[in-house]
Order: structure tokens, then C-alpha cells, then sequence
């Protein structure tokens, strides 16, 4: 940061490898698993090939490089608002909200409205039911702080958590075997429709976070740091926490819970990149979306022909590397 | 010259409890006031008041002729700027980012223009910072970190500098050249207010001294004229002797 060209400079020199990543990403790793495959074929339109690569494996390749990079953008985020570099994607409640509205729909036996799948819609709803539910309990007057936010939002957490076990213990076993799957969050099938309005959704609030990263950065300070330095914290505050809500709610919606991610890639990116969200928003969307890409993918070739859901991987790299977060923590810096 | 800041009948409540009850004080350009009192008697209240971050007040307190809580934050962030007691970061920003941040109400790019980095560069060189420049600000001491909080005060270009104990965590040599340092700037116009616990400091360096007691202004007057054993005892309920130091500015020597 010492001078405006070279910012400016290493902003593109890491945007241009995040994008190589990215595209490397989607184009090796459908060739991995258990039907070996080569592009030629497949552009051929060769049947097998054509149907594996283009309907199987591509669009989940697209979609675990989307949904792990709008989860590691909402960590990024959510940590700034709340300054704890512990604090997840899920601390708002959000993944609490669309886990209800999921099993709920799961329980009920709603499959289909409209042509969407229920279950994505009924978490969606859930998420912003969530979302609404805190930001309402945590509001008073005008003012809103991060702390209160947080506390609202485990709260809301802890009650979903009690509603789904009650769910889960009045369903049937087949219900229940669907309501375990997805709370493990995997990345399944999903259809180049829903895959296109999820992008369009992350990479315009990626697109809004980037632009105000000034502001994250100044909230990661204090809020009256901000203040001080002419930012009105309670709106940003609300702002970066909406957003952040809909790209969560979105992905949890379709793929699960997925959890850690949102903790480990922005945490590895802070040691190499620094603080400034003005680099860090960027590189955590193709960071965390190449990530989830890559467990994605030993989640279903480790075991095949078995499929590990993905939220199991992330869960059994990320358990560890927060039990060294927190010892380091104690340690030295963050005392 | 004309006041900065107007107060008048103003009022600040924590939960009910008055906090501050001020009657009428006026601050000035190029001033250097001292704000003492004892623990709770409301010095970082009227501090943050002044700074705009308490918009709760009732009464009036006015930054040019203009309620503090009406004016936009951006143009208020322009002209005073606002060093607290401490600062703890959780992320590894470095000591120059953190006086960087000081240039935000007068960025509208995505990063800083080149004058933006030559008041950096100046606001680090007045506090001897430079050298601490790509430092993480965590691994700072207590004392370097306080001078790269007021280098990022200072890049604010402000026309009043607020601070609140600003050497509390600073060693003897750079307590000194701190007040220097903020001698100086009063001389080029600069009002300054700062809360502190030092009478000492208070008596040397400032042009007023505003003692506060329960929230109340118990006296505001040259330090000579507002430090006097009899108000130190019955506000900081300490005996204390005053010698007269040079250029009349006393000498407090407390009993113990």
C-alpha cells in the first residue's frame, strides 16, 4: 500500500491468479472420478461423456466454486463486522433459519412449487425469516450494535437447533434419512438454471462488498474508529450483515450447511494477504470457491463409488485448524 | 477569534444517570485545553461528545455555529479527529494502514491518492512512526501504538484534536515529546482537548485547565488559577503542595 500504482498493481496481479485458479479449477477437476473421461469425446458428443462431464460433473464443479467462494466472502465479512476472526458465516442465525425451513419442508413432504424444489425455497425463506427475526431483536431505536447482533444470533441458532431435533424425532426414517443428509451439506446435482441465479446473486454482492471495502476495513477497527473517520457504523453494519445473510441463505439453501469454510479460507488468505479488505474480498471469492471445489471433488472420489458429503471433509479439516486457531490465539498476537 | 465549540446547557445520561451537566464552555481555536477530574467524573463523555460519537446529548453543543449531531459525519470526520484511550486490533493490519484509514473522509477511490500518502507520510514523521511503518500493528507497544494512533488522527488534517489520556501508556521521554508535539500545533491553530490524569503535564503544557467533578464543571481557568490545593483536595480528595514553576505554571506535589 505504499503507493496508489502499486495497489493498484497487486490487486490485478491477484485477481488474474485467482480467475486462472478458478478456471483451471472448472476445467480439471470434472475429469477426475470414477468414469475416466477426456473433453474431446464429450465436445464430440459422445453420449456417456457428453452427459457425465456437461450434467454431472461440470455444473457441480461450478457450483462448489461458487458456493465456497460466496461462504468465505461472508466469513470475511461477518469477522470484520463482529472483529473475531472466530466468528463464521453462520453466526447470524442464518444457517439455523434455512435448516428449519428445510426439514420443515423435508417433514411435510413438500417436493415441488412452481417448478422450484420446496426445500430450497422453504430454507430460503428460512434464512430470511432468521435474518429478520435478529437484526429486529438486536435493533433498538437507532441503534444496532455488532454485539448484540451476535448474541441474537446464536440465540436464534440454538432455538432452530431445538426445533430440528424435534422435527427429526417426529419423522418417519426415510424423512429422516434425507433431513441427516442434508444437514451433513453436500453439493448435489443442481441444473444450469439455479446455478446461473445463484452466480448472478453472489457475484453482485461480491461485486457490492468489494466496492465498500473501505468500510469493512474501518469496522474492523471499531465502530467508533469508523464513526471517527466519517462512517455511520449502524447502517454499513446492517448493510455488510444483509448481504452477507443473502449469500449465505442462498448456498445454505441449496448445497447445506456447509461448515469451517468460512473460517479456514479467510484466516489462510489474512496470513499471506494482511488485513485489507480491499484485497481480501476478492481473493476470498476465488479462494474459498477453489477450496470447496477441490473438497468437493475428494468428497466424491475418496470413497467412490460412495459419496462423502463435502460438509463432512470441510468439517474434518476445519475441526483441527480451529483447535490450532484457538491455541495460537492464545499464544501471542491475538492477546 | 471565534469559538469552535459552544456548549450550553448540555446533558448526557448513561441509563438515566447524568453523566455530564455543563452549563456553558467555549473552545477556541489554537487553544490547548486540559480536561482533569477524577475517575467517572465525565472527561470521556464530553470527549466523544465533542467528537460527534455520543448524538444522544440534550442542550446544545455547537462546532461552528452548527449542532454537533447535525453535522454530516464525513465533513465533521474532516475537521476533528478523535484519539481514544487504547486501540486493539483483531486483524493484522499494519501501522501504515492504520494511519491510512485516517484519509477516509477524503478518499472517494477504491485506494488512496498520492497526497493522500504524503499526509501519511508527514502525520508518521511529526510522531516518529516512519519506522514502524509496515509493522503489524499488534506486536506494538503500548506507547508506539498510541503514536501511531495519533498519526493517524493527525493525517485527518483536523482543525481540532480530541484526545483521551493520551499519555497514559507512554514512557517519560516521549510523554514529553508528545506534549510538544502538541504545543506546536496549537501555535499553528490547532484547538486541542485533552482529558488527562497527569496534573502535572496539565500545568505545563496547557492554556486551560477545565476540571470536572461529578459530570460538573468545577473550574475552567489558566492552570495556575484552576489548580489549586484546595480544589485538588476536595475534587481529587488528595493533599497536595503547589510550587510555582517557571513562567508561573505550578508544581503539584501530592502528599502520601
Amino acid at each position: 500500500m505504499r503507493s496508489e500504482p502499486s495497489a493498484w498493481g497487486r490487486l490485478a496481479r491477484l485477481l488474474a491468479a485467482g480467475v486462472l485458479l478458478a478456471v483451471a479449477a472448472a476445467l480439471v477437476l470434472p475429469l477426475v472420478g470414477s468414469a475416466r473421461l477426456d473433453y474431446g469425446r464429450a465436445l464430440a458428443g459422445l453420449s456417456l461423456d457428453k452427459e457425465i462431464l456437461f450434467y454431472a460433473r461440470l455444473p457441480r464443479v461450478l457450483m462448489a466454486l461458487v458456493a465456497g467462494g460466496a461462504l468465505a466472502e461472508a466469513g470475511v465479512l461477518f469477522q470484520a463486522l463482529v472483529r473475531d476472526a472466530l466468528a463464521d458465516p453462520y453466526v447470524l442465525g442464518v444457517a439455523g433459519g434455512a435448516s428449519g425451513g428445510a426439514v420443515l419442508s423435508i417433514c411435510l413432504g413438500w417436493t415441488e412449487w412452481a417448478g422450484l424444489s420446496a426445500t430450497t425455497l422453504s430454507a430460503s425463506a428460512g434464512a430470511a425469516a432468521a435474518l429478520f427475526l435478529v437484526v429486529a431483536i438486536a435493533t433498538q431505536g437507532k441503534r444496532m450494535s455488532s454485539f448484540t447482533l451476535l448474541l441474537a444470533g446464536i440465540t436464534i441458532n440454538s432455538i432452530s437447533a431445538a426445533i430440528l431435533l424435534l422435527l427429526h424425532n417426529v419423522a418417519d426414517f426415510s424423512q429422516s434419512f434425507v433431513v441427516m443428509r442434508w444437514l451433513m451439506g453436500s453439493i448435489e446435482r443442481v441444473s444450469y438454471r439455479t446455478l446461473a441465479w445463484l452466480t448472478a446473486v453472489v457475484l453482485a454482492t461480491v461485486v457490492y462488498l468489494f466496492a465498500r471495502a473501505r468500510d469493512w476495513n474501518l469496522l474492523a477497527v471499531g465502530e467508533e474508529w469508523a464513526t471517527a473517520r466519517g462512517l455511520v457504523p449502524s447502517r454499513a453494519i446492517l448493510a455488510g450483515f444483509c448481504a452477507g445473510s443473502v449469500i449465505t441463505g442462498c448456498v445454505t439453501a441449496l448445497a447445506g450447511p456447509i461448515a469451517f469454510l468460512g473460517l479456514i479460507v479467510p484466516h489462510a488468505l489474512r496470513l499471506r494477504l494482511g488485513a485489507d479488505h480491499r484485497l481480501l474480498i476478492p481473493c476470498a471469492f476465488f479462494g474459498g470457491g477453489v477450496f470447496l471445489a477441490l473438497c468437493d471433488t475428494l468428497a466424491r472420489t475418496a470413497l467412490a463409488p460412495a459419496e462423502i458429503p463435502v460438509g463432512v471433509i470441510t468439517a474434518l479439516l476445519g475441526g483441527p485448524f480451529f483447535i490450532w486457531l484457538l491455541r495460537s490465539r492464545r499464544r501471542s498476537l491475538w492477546l | 477569534m471565534s469559538a469552535l465549540y459552544e456548549l450550553s446547557t448540555l446533558a448526557y445520561c448513561y441509563e438515566g444517570a447524568p453523566a455530564l451537566e455543563l452549563d456553558a464552555i467555549q473552545f477556541r481555536p489554537g487553544e490547548f485545553v486540559a480536561v482533569v477530574g477524577p475517575n467517572g467524573a465525565g472527561k470521556s463523555t464530553l470527549l466523544a461528545v465533542l467528537a460527534g460519537l455520543r448524538a444522544d446529548y440534550r442542550g446544545s453543543c455547537r462546532f461552528r455555529g452548527l449542532e454537533v449531531k447535525r453535522w454530516p459525519r464525513r465533513e465533521m470526520a474532516r475537521a476533528v479527529s478523535f484519539v481514544p484511550q487504547s486501540l486493539r486490533l483483531e486483524f493484522p493490519f499494519t501501522a501504515e494502514q492504520v494511519v491510512l484509514m485516517g484519509r477516509t473522509p477524503y478518499c472517494d477511490g477504491l485506494f488512496e491518492a498520492p497526497e493522500d500518502h504524503r499526509a501519511v507520510e508527514r502525520a508518521m514523521q511529526v510522531t516518529d512512526t516512519l519506522a514502524l511503518r509496515s509493522r503489524d500493528f499488534r506486536t506494538l507497544s503500548g506507547g508506539e501504538r498510541q503514536r501511531v494512533v495519533l498519526a493517524s488522527a493527525l493525517a485527518q488534517e483536523p482543525q481540532v484534536l480530541l484526545l483521551d489520556e493520551p499519555a497514559a501508556f507512554l514512557d517519560v521521554k516521549h510523554q514529553i515529546a508528545l506534549h510538544r508535539l502538541l504545543r506546536r500545533l496549537c501555535g499553528e491553530g490547532l484547538l486541542v482537548i485533552a482529558a488527562t490524569h497527569d496534573l502535572n503535564l496539565a500545568a505545563a503544557y496547557s492554556d486551560r485547565v477545565a476540571v470536572l467533578n461529578h459530570g460538573r464543571l468545577a473550574a475552567d481557568a489558566p492552570p495556575a488559577e484552576a489548580l489549586r490545593s484546595d480544589l485538588i483536595r476536595s475534587v481529587f480528595e488528595v493533599n497536595a503542595h503547589l510550587w510555582p514553576g517557571p513562567s508561573g505554571r505550578p508544581w503539584i506535589r501530592y502528599e502520601v
